[in-house]
């Protein structure tokens, strides 16, 4: 083989390789990702039962039931809506009533938000970024809530609780 | 008295950073010995003070100065002195220091081991880690500085951040710095060539035991992380595709085809310019995960929006080096002269493969971790990018590379015999394909991905070890004639076979987690029994303990195994008053390389306690793969030839011809 034809050779399977990539990355775009919504917008724009989203707000409070075998029914709530929410398994260690949360899951049939995972993060003054966009967006900001965002040092993934 | 002197030193490194960076730089240019010599002098100074000022900090916080902000945010009196002293890195004006403390590091081992160097090359180098210095310490000086003193100082300290107490991360992240600011000294080598406009086998020589140093603590320092969060945060995850741990993993991704790429440049003098493209890229992704970490970004671009000066400060720096770099590429790169050809069939060939799904993959997380954050910026809408996304795009993108991967070393170098190759892995695939049978018969109906994925992993690992079995033709000679060849193959080979093979070892831990991991949910009362894949676990009683900052309520199961009792595990919950917030200390029971993993939840008005348990399969192998892989480039760094330095050019074609390459 020539150089040119060499070359030609490495550019092409490269460029084929990008390709790969590049319909992989699109066709997961499409499927794999998760919008945000909070309760009013959800409400807003009419999310069809079976479609996977996050709902971010404030856990209402006295809202919290715990029932039989870890099933927990709490509701999520932002201002001017709020979204009944179930659960079965372990709540993340901050998960509190007043505070911010992340659920993510389907709703059903009947307008509750079945989640599969519940989000909050490992610092007190933490508040999921999501919900505190929205809340400053709706004017229930409180500026004590997001005072340290750097606290969570080196790597603090969200932690939450899955099933 | 302490914190002014630390700041008074930082003052000063940031001095003789800035004279590192010109003075060096005007020498090289009037080609005057003396100014090029002030380079090692102000390298190793500015280390000497970086250090002073970091020891100052430290020195802080082990006293409990809470009259200094840093210190009274994050620390405690009643705090144990180990978490006192990691405390120190486990805030963002501390991690700073301490990342620049290595870069000055980096830069004095140079410094004091580059007398080898031609004189201008060193000068160049370490001017470039000069500007990069500079912009850091003035960063930190800036917007950042840790020694800040409060007016009225308080009685008592905020206390750490009760996840970060803990060895595992206490270690994490100055190995991961160690690694992310590694690559600074392949980047500035490179920008040293270019600005040099000369490069040649010796350089990837020189470059390629830095880049080797990098990679280890930067792949000890991801697996340590993932171990952390695995144990620490309760839940069993040991990968989350969280922004944070993809800003640590895509410097590796693009440093393992640098690390690769070296190689071609030093044996066979071909894809320099390439080898500088990848240098300049993966310390440009090093910026780029210290970028997102530290400026607050992922939290919030809100928050970045309305507290702009640090975030804008580091955007900055990483424009100014990451463009400048680029430019000068793009301006220079032209001037290098290309080397050797070969064939696509090849040991170059197969490298370059490596080097183009390594990045590929690279550009894929890149993609995944960063989109979420322009999509938010240009359109306000919120996404979130998870593990889906990730298996499909990166998972596919490691088949054909993992496939690739035992042929490789196989392959000699300008022009390779493929065939030959697989006939010589034959045994491997043969390996393969009855790991897949056994397992497809043992799972029937189970996953179907899972077999064929361990098939992959045992082909590799099979592969690396039949590589080392046909160097030292074990089986084809007399044992003895083997063990001598195997103690006369350059370290370097070895270091390929455990690497390789690490990655096969890790596919295995990960596939077999994934897939066959079983777990229990539910709330348990004392003396109720959970059975978890064969193993019975009774919850004894649950008792309350007072830690040195925090109170613990301690659970006691006793876990037996057919009839057979093994063990007590004592998972753990801990409250931290000063932070009112808890953290769960999840008991683990490691059976050969597989864990039970229990870890509690909230307890109920009647007294139940909420209990998850898991039993994870193989998981450890998760860890000692990159262990495996960190292990391989110690041995490969340990090789004699990378020991004694770089040979003059003209001594290279003295050297003998050896029948068989080494492979890196």
């Amino acid at each position: 083989m020539t150089r040119k034809q060499r070359r030609l050779t490495m550019i092409g399977g490269s460029l084929t390789v990008l390709a790969i990539a590049a319909a992989l990355v699109l066709n997961a775009m499409r499927d794999s990702i998760v919008f945000f919504s909070t309760p009013t917008m959800a409400a807003e724009k009419q999310i069809p039962p079976g479609k996977r989203f996050r709902l971010g707000g404030l856990v209402q409070p006295g809202s919290l039931v715990r029932g039989d075998n870890l099933a927990v029914n709490f509701s999520v709530a932002d201002g001017s809506a709020t979204l009944p929410v179930s659960y079965k398994g372990i709540l993340p260690d901050l998960f509190r009533e007043g505070q911010g949360v992340i659920a993510e899951g389907t709703l059903d049939a009947s307008g509750v938000f079945k989640a599969d995972t519940v989000l909050a993060k490992h610092d007190e003054t933490y508040m999921p970024k999501d919900v505190a966009d929205a809340l400053k967006k709706q004017g229930h900001w409180k500026d004590d809530y997001g005072a340290k965002p750097g606290a969570a040092a080196a790597a603090a993934p969200a932690t939450g609780a899955t099933r | 008295m302490i914190a002014e002197a630390g700041h008074y030193a930082l003052v000063l490194a940031l001095a003789l950073a800035l004279i590192q960076s010109t003075v060096p730089l005007l020498g090289a240019r009037w080609g005057d010995h003396a100014l090029m010599n002030v380079a090692r002098s102000t390298a190793l100074a500015q280390l000497l003070f970086v250090g002073a000022s970091f020891a100052a900090l430290t020195m802080l916080h082990v006293v409990s100065d809470f009259s200094v902000v840093n210190v009274f945010e994050n620390s405690h009196s009643m705090k144990p002195l180990l978490y006192k002293i990691t405390g120190v890195w486990g805030n963002h004006e501390g991690s700073m220091l301490l990342w620049v403390a290595i870069l000055a590091l980096f830069g004095g081992l140079v410094a004091a081991f580059g007398n080898n160097l031609p004189l201008s090359l060193r000068a160049h180098v370490l001017a470039v880690q000069g500007w990069i210095a500079a912009a850091f310490y003035l960063f930190i000086l800036v917007t950042s500085n840790p020694f800040l003193r409060i007016a009225s100082p308080p009685i008592e300290g905020r206390d750490l951040n009760p996840v970060l107490q803990d060895i595992g991360l206490a270690v994490h992240p100055p190995m991961l710095y160690l690694g992310y600011v590694g690559f600074s000294i392949s980047f500035s080598f490179a920008v040293a060539a270019l600005i040099e406009g000369r490069i040649d086998a010796a350089w990837a020589r020189w470059v390629r035991p830095w880049t080797l140093v990098a990679w280890i603590f930067l792949t000890l320092g991801i697996a340590m992380g993932s171990y952390w969060a695995y144990y620490e945060l309760g839940w069993g995850g040991w990968w989350f595709w969280d922004p944070v741990e993809n800003a640590s993993l895509m410097p590796w991704l693009a440093g393992t085809a640098l690390l690769h790429s070296a190689v071609v440049m030093e044996k066979r003098n071909a894809l320099k310019v390439w080898t500088i493209l990848l240098s300049i890229l993966t310390f440009s992704l090093s910026l780029l995960g210290t970028f997102l970490v530290r400026s607050g970004v992922l939290t919030s671009v809100h928050a970045f929006a309305t507290d702009p000066s640090r975030g804008v400060f580091i955007l900055l720096i990483l424009c100014l080096f990451i463009g400048g770099s680029l430019l000068l590429y793009a301006w220079r790169a032209s001037a290098l002269k290309q080397g050797g050809l070969f064939a696509p069939i090849s040991r170059e060939g197969a490298l370059v493969l490596n080097n183009l799904f390594l990045t590929t993959a690279c550009a894929t997380v890149f993609i995944g971790t960063l989109y979420p954050l322009a999509l938010e910026v240009v359109t306000g809408e919120k996404i979130s990018v998870g593990a889906p996304f990730f298996n499909l795009t990166f998972g596919p993108l490691f088949v054909p590379l993992m496939v690739a991967m035992p042929f490789a070393p196989l392959l000699a170098w300008k022009r390779g015999d493929l065939a030959g190759a697989a006939q010589r892995l034959m045994a491997a695939g043969i390996a393969a394909l009855i790991a897949i049978a056994v397992l497809w018969a043992w799972t029937s109906g189970g996953a179907t991905f899972a077999p064929l994925a361990i098939g992959l992993a045992v082909f590799v690992v099979a592969g690396a070890l039949s590589d080392l079995a046909e160097r030292t033709a074990l089986f084809r000679a007399p044992l003895a004639t083997a063990m001598a060849r195997a103690r006369g193959l350059p370290r370097a080979t070895w270091g390929t076979a455990f690497a390789h093979a690490g990655v096969g070892i890790a596919l295995i831990g990960i596939v077999c987690e994934t897939t066959w991991n079983s777990e229990y949910i539910g709330s348990m009362k004392p003396n109720d029994v959970a059975k978890v894949a064969g193993y019975q676990l009774k919850l004894d009683g649950v008792t309350q303990r007072q830690g040195p900052n925090f109170r613990e309520m301690i659970a006691q199961f006793t876990v037996s195994h057919d009839g057979e009792t093994l063990q007590v595990m004592t998972p753990s919950k801990r409250n931290f008053t000063t932070r009112s917030s808890s953290t769960t200390e999840a008991a683990l029971l490691t059976r050969g390389a597989s864990q039970l993993y229990i870890s509690l939840g909230d307890t109920n008005a009647d007294g139940a306690i909420a209990v998850r348990i898991y039993h994870k399969p193989l998981v450890l192998l998760i860890w000692w793969g990159p262990v495996l892989m960190a292990f391989g480039g110690l041995l490969s760094l340990s090789d004699r030839r990378l020991r004694v330095g770089a040979p003059k050019p003209a001594k290279k074609s003295a050297k003998p011809a050896r029948a068989l390459q080494p492979a890196e």
